[in-house]
């Protein structure tokens, strides 16, 4: 082999030794350039440009871990404990590429669907935002360092609080007021739980604690920092009754926004939820001695039943969306309780499903908000003819919603009933099944609305939504068939991911 | 009888509950960001008293303490954690950059509805 040749690849396995710090750093630093830019155009190819980046690099990073187990990328060269860690295994590797390919795909829809709700002099300040909100949440999923999870995640949260406050209403700033304010007080409890497992155990590095979690009695300190830190995350991943402030900032952030925050924010809160209950506390010290699931369970069924049901009444498509999110959430949630494969499986499964189908429905309320000016229900009657294939995206992510077989939804949901079914937990599996109805029902309002109501005489003329809108809208709800029809990349890898957790990563049980 | 040894986490957890009672209670939206500075700066100072030993300093070793660890003795003084403190550093800038992004909100808020009072602002009848 020649010199040139052997030099370039060893600089490509250089390149691909850091790829776990880049994917973190290079929408970092594109955020300034973003501001630096200033031109709308100029900057929204950077911010693509750097998405698709990372969609490429969280491949890569999914390959190796998939492949050749957890990556320990070790921060300035400093050895953990004392140094921080990125640390990635099968499941946030999985995370990352679910956020970036929802960013990425969101992103593309954006000179179409952002220019109708945010005046163009702001867009370079809306894509900056945009980049820090993915950073952050990036930043989260890989972190291995449980101080760097708070800092990463007020990151994506004060990203997120200014890109709701510039949707087009003024209800907006009201709507992200009221988040930044029960938002901080959830990242401030879960600092405050970290300073507890801190004082208890002397360290924060994750894989570190929950080896010397191991060997500490269960003690009112742990008690107290389990709580602290799960009601920390339950208002970030927005679990009823604690998300309440999810319906209005869903309803009046640019559609686009909802699309992102829906499919990205939540999960990756949900995320940090499952890694801390499974590998920090175990599942022994959570679910045996400090019973979280007698507290976190009653509130995921409540979410399912109550907010599904008040979806039912809600006359905008956005908030009727947002409270089904909050719903969905409460899956996710109960497959964490029952801290079994099945359950685990169908929770992450849920996660990347829940993801796919809420994107797809927020960006066909982008296509709503760019041609009709309106995501009404009322305003939506004889739409169905008018924006064919919106419509038809919408019917393809609300059946998805509801769990139809041969959608996504149903893979989910399956997993979870068989969850239920293994734990004897009989009540927990007709709450699903009650709470598809209800899923049912919301769908129905809308496509009923749509496809079987005339069009009001005084309508003006609506246009199909534009191809750049639509095709990440298409692409996406076609995922959510094919990832329905072929489970054996989606549903395999969150049962890798499920195993992986159950295990523990390095001390767990 | 309380342990005065404890007396300073005592006085946090009252700042701390202080904090959330004011941002709950409070109809004023200014008043609610402050509630919510008290309630951060309450979890600042606890990890700052977590680190705190009494009687220890900076940890950084004197010519004496280096002569004594190239022994294999102890160092004389004792030294504080700063990993909490250091911490707080960062936690300190999230604090201000939250409260600042509170206040440019509350300053829109104020050009949106002419008034800071949370109560006025639902007078205003729009779905929120």
């Amino acid at each position: 082999m020649s010199a040139g040749a052997s030099e370039a690849l060893s600089f490509a396995e250089r390149f691909v030794a850091q790829l776990p710090a880049l994917q973190v750093v290079v929408p970092m630093l594109a955020a300034p350039l973003c501001v630096l830019l200033r031109r709308p155009r100029a900057t929204w190819l950077l911010a693509l440009v750097v998405c698709w980046g990372s969609v490429v690099m969280s491949v890569l990073l999914l390959q190796q871990t998939l492949s050749g187990g957890p990556i320990s990328y070790h921060e300035g060269g400093w050895e953990p404990p004392w140094g921080i860690e990125i640390r990635l295994d099968a499941v946030n590797s999985f995370v990352l590429l679910i956020v970036s390919a929802i960013s990425a795909l969101v992103l593309t829809t954006a000179p179409r669907s952002l220019a109708a709700e945010v005046s163009k002099k702001r867009h370079y300040l809306f894509y900056a935002a945009y980049l820090l909100c993915m950073t952050g949440l990036l930043g989260m999923a890989s972190a291995g360092d449980a101080f760097n999870v708070f800092v990463f995640l007020e990151i994506s949260s004060l990203a997120s609080y200014t890109m709701i406050a510039i949707g087009p209403r003024r209800q907006a700033l009201l709507a992200a007021f009221r988040y930044l304010m029960v938002g901080t007080v959830g990242g401030t409890l879960f600092l405050l739980g970290v300073g507890m497992l801190y004082a208890t155990t002397g360290t924060l590095n994750m894989v570190d604690l929950a080896v010397r979690l191991q060997e500490v009695e269960s003690s009112r300190t742990l008690l107290v920092a389990l709580a602290c830190i799960v009601a920390g995350l339950s208002i970030k991943l927005a679990l009823f009754p604690l998300g309440l402030w999810l319906p209005s900032a869903y309803t009046f952030a640019p559609a686009m926004v909802s699309a992102f925050l829906a499919a990205t924010a939540t999960k990756v809160a949900f995320y940090v939820l499952v890694r801390f209950v499974f590998n920090v506390f175990g599942p022994e010290l959570a679910f045996g001695d400090l019973q979280l699931d007698a507290v976190v369970l009653p509130l995921a069924l409540a979410a399912m039943l109550i907010s599904s049901s008040v979806a039912i009444f809600q006359q905008d498509l956005k908030r009727l969306l947002a409270f089904s999110s909050l719903a969905q959430i409460g899956y996710m949630v109960a497959g964490l309780c029952f801290a079994s494969l099945a359950g685990l499986t169908g929770g992450i499964v849920h996660l990347f499903n829940h993801a796919l189908m809420k994107c797809c429905l927020f960006l066909v309320t982008a296509c709503l908000v760019l041609r009709l000016g309106s995501t009404r229900i009322d305003d939506l009657r004889g739409l169905g003819r008018r924006m064919p294939w919106t419509m038809a995206a919408f019917v393809v992510g609300g059946l998805s919603l509801v769990g139809v077989p041969l959608t996504v939804g149903f893979v989910s949901k399956w997993y979870l009933v068989l969850a239920a079914i293994e734990g004897e937990g009989w009540l927990v599996a007709a709450v699903i099944l009650v709470s598809s109805l209800l899923a049912l029902i919301y769908v129905w309002r809308v496509v009923e609305v749509a496809y079987f109501q005339a069009p009001p005489a005084d309508a003006a003329e609506v246009d199909e939504a534009p191809w750049g809108l639509l095709i990440p809208v298409w692409v996406l709800a076609g995922a959510s068939i094919y990832f329905g029809l072929f489970t054996e990349h989606s549903a395999a890898v969150a049962k890798q991911a499920a195993a992986v957790l159950l295990a523990g990563s390095g001390g767990g049980p | 009888m309380v342990e005065l040894g404890l007396l300073n986490y005592w006085l946090i957890i009252v700042l701390m509950v202080t904090g959330l009672y004011v941002l709950m209670a409070r109809q004023n939206l200014m008043k609610k960001i402050l509630g919510l500075g008290i309630f951060q700066s309450a979890v600042i100072i606890f990890f700052v008293t977590l680190g705190k030993v009494r009687g220890g300093t900076a940890p950084i070793y004197t010519a004496e303490d280096l002569e004594r660890i190239a022994a294999g003795q102890d160092p004389v003084a004792l030294y504080s954690n700063p990993v909490p403190h250091v911490l707080m550093l960062t936690a300190i800038v999230v604090g201000i950059a939250t409260i600042a992004l509170a206040l440019a909100l509350l300053a829109r808020i104020h050009e949106a509805y002419g008034s800071i009072e949370e109560r006025d602002i639902i007078l205003e009848g729009e779905e929120l």
